[in-house]
């Protein structure tokens, strides 16, 4: 009998996979699972252009619907996988089906963190993951409505941006002390704050939600010891990976699904990929990361292993943000102790933050600098050695900095 | 709506309607047709949609911005003619457009 190959997600890493293991000869049959109502889509235009309503929901899609015919892939759609059976290899499905497997490839990714405060459940409080998500937001967004951003990561600001521009009236609490701070350098940092502000953002740092109140929707936030009122909010405070279906099998989990960089885990029949993964990074260091970029790149080290193929994961993260019109774009994990130096002048709108850890370029946050940060990926690849003062040197392109 | 013929690296050649607005990527993609990657789903991110557009077609093009001319600069087997496909937004003036796919998109 042909072998059988389950995929449980059907996100990113899921379309992915199949379309690496069908271009790598696998000839049996592959059935992916998936608890949204759709078919593998793009979630980093949810908070830009599918926000701004530039883009049409036909455009997310990641596959035309050809491709699961071509590619002899079923899918099988708003319908959860509840649990796994790794002794008789069949996944339980919600409507109560079981699927059998040969190998399995958990790709569940992950779900947005809810914030846990008085009054969380009103009307008005948003959250941004899915299609669904969106389409309950925008209307929402109608200019001069008070939205209040909670969270100043990459959601939060791209949503703050597209508001600013659809003339809403925008607030964002951050917890910390500078916006992205988990992701970029206190210098991009700052260059995104004064950016928002001009757009008429304004931001209460070092600022906790503590309640959001109202009577039957969400009328003002209660924030570091003040009352701030508020039409809609916003929550982007991170996201935690789906790992419950994982571990209830007794597959290994801390902080995500541990996986070698083959994308297995210690059942051999069992792999995983995307953002519910904790794997090995090259700096030797267990990381999690939420990226289209893992997800891609683990689907396809993932696809291989289940060919016999083994490869080793090491590409170098990259993320992107697009925020007006500036595109963020970020290769390398920021470390905190790196030496940072900016290449450019921030006033100029184009600059690059690049990180050196003993002496080698580590990550790179590049603002609407496309060759630092294509170079700058590179450079962390080969894991080189660049002098402080030649990376600074603006009159050196960056093709010759080595 | 719009004609594009993508051409593959191999000769073979896929002719396919495309909506206006959509970009020159989207149409490949969402087409089946082989030889353009576009990870970062036309964000002008990746640099892997990368095609060489028919010369006769030169003088129609969306001029480029300068963010795809420099992600175009580190581009493989770069030529005059280079442009990202995830740019090239679609419209009824570009009906008849020719791309050809290079080798490899990394």
């Amino acid at each position: 009998m042909s072998e059988r190959i389950v995929i449980i997600g059907a996100g990113q890493a899921g379309a992915q996979a199949v379309a690496t293991l069908r271009a790598e000869g696998f000839a049996g049959s592959i059935a992916m699972v998936g608890d949204e109502p759709f078919a593998p889509y793009q979630r980093p235009p949810l908070s830009k252009a599918y926000l701004s309503g530039a883009f049409e929901r036909e455009r997310l899609f990641l596959k035309p619907d050809a491709f699961y015919a071509e590619t002899k892939c079923e899918l099988i759609l708003g319908v959860g996988a509840k649990s796994i059976d790794r002794s008789r290899r069949f996944v339980l499905l919600s409507d109560g089906r079981t699927l059998a497997y040969d190998k399995l490839l958990i790709a569940t990714g992950s779900r947005v963190r809810r914030i846990a405060v008085p009054g969380a459940d009103l009307k008005g409080i948003h959250y941004l993951r899915g299609i669904a998500d969106v389409d309950a937001l925008r209307p929402a967004f109608t200019k001069g409505a008070r939205l209040a951003v909670v969270g100043g990561g990459y959601i939060g600001l791209e949503v703050a941006a597209v508001a600013a521009k659809h003339g809403l009236d925008v607030t964002i609490f951050e917890s910390l002390d500078r916006v992205m701070a988990r992701a970029v350098s206190p210098q991009v940092s700052a260059f995104f704050e004064d950016v928002h502000r001009t757009a008429g953002v304004r931001f209460l740092m070092n600022t906790t939600v503590e309640a959001f109140k109202g009577r039957e929707k969400l009328a003002t936030i209660r924030a570091g010891g003040a009352t701030h009122a508020a039409d809609i909010a916003l929550v982007g405070i991170g996201i935690v990976p789906n790992v419950e279906i994982a571990k209830d099998a007794g597959l290994a989990c801390t902080d995500g699904l541990v996986v070698n960089h083959f994308a297995e885990t210690d059942d051999p029949a069992i792999f995983a990929a995307g953002d519910c993964t904790r794997h090995t990074g090259r700096e030797g260091d267990q990381i999690r990361l939420e990226s289209v970029q893992n997800a891609i790149d683990q689907a396809k080290h993932a696809a291989l292993a289940m060919v016999g193929k083994h490869t080793p994961y090491s590409e170098v993260p990259w993320f992107w943000s697009d925020q007006y019109d500036l595109k963020l774009q970020i290769a390398g994990l920021a470390k905190h102790g790196d030496k940072i130096v900016v290449r450019g002048a921030p006033a100029s709108r184009k600059f690059a933050a690049f990180h050196l850890r003993a002496g080698r370029v580590a990550a790179v946050e590049a603002v609407n600098a496309a060759p630092e940060y294509i170079v700058g990926r590179k450079l962390i690849a080969d894991r080189a050695h660049v002098p402080p003062e030649r990376l600074a040197d603006t009159t050196i392109p960056m093709k010759n900095i080595v | 709506m719009p004609k594009i013929k993508y051409i593959e690296h191999n000769g073979k050649e896929h002719e396919v309607d495309v909506p206006a607005g959509w970009s020159v990527m989207e149409g490949a993609v969402k087409n089946l047709i082989p030889g353009i990657d576009a990870d970062c789903g036309g964000a002008c991110a990746c640099a892997t949609c990368h095609v060489y557009v028919d010369p006769a077609w030169t003088a129609k093009m969306p001029p480029k911005q300068d963010m795809e001319e420099t992600m175009l600069d580190f581009a493989q087997e770069l030529e005059p003619t280079s442009r990202l496909s995830c740019q090239i937004k679609v419209t009824p003036e570009l009906d008849g457009l020719v791309v050809r796919m290079p080798k490899s998109q990394h």
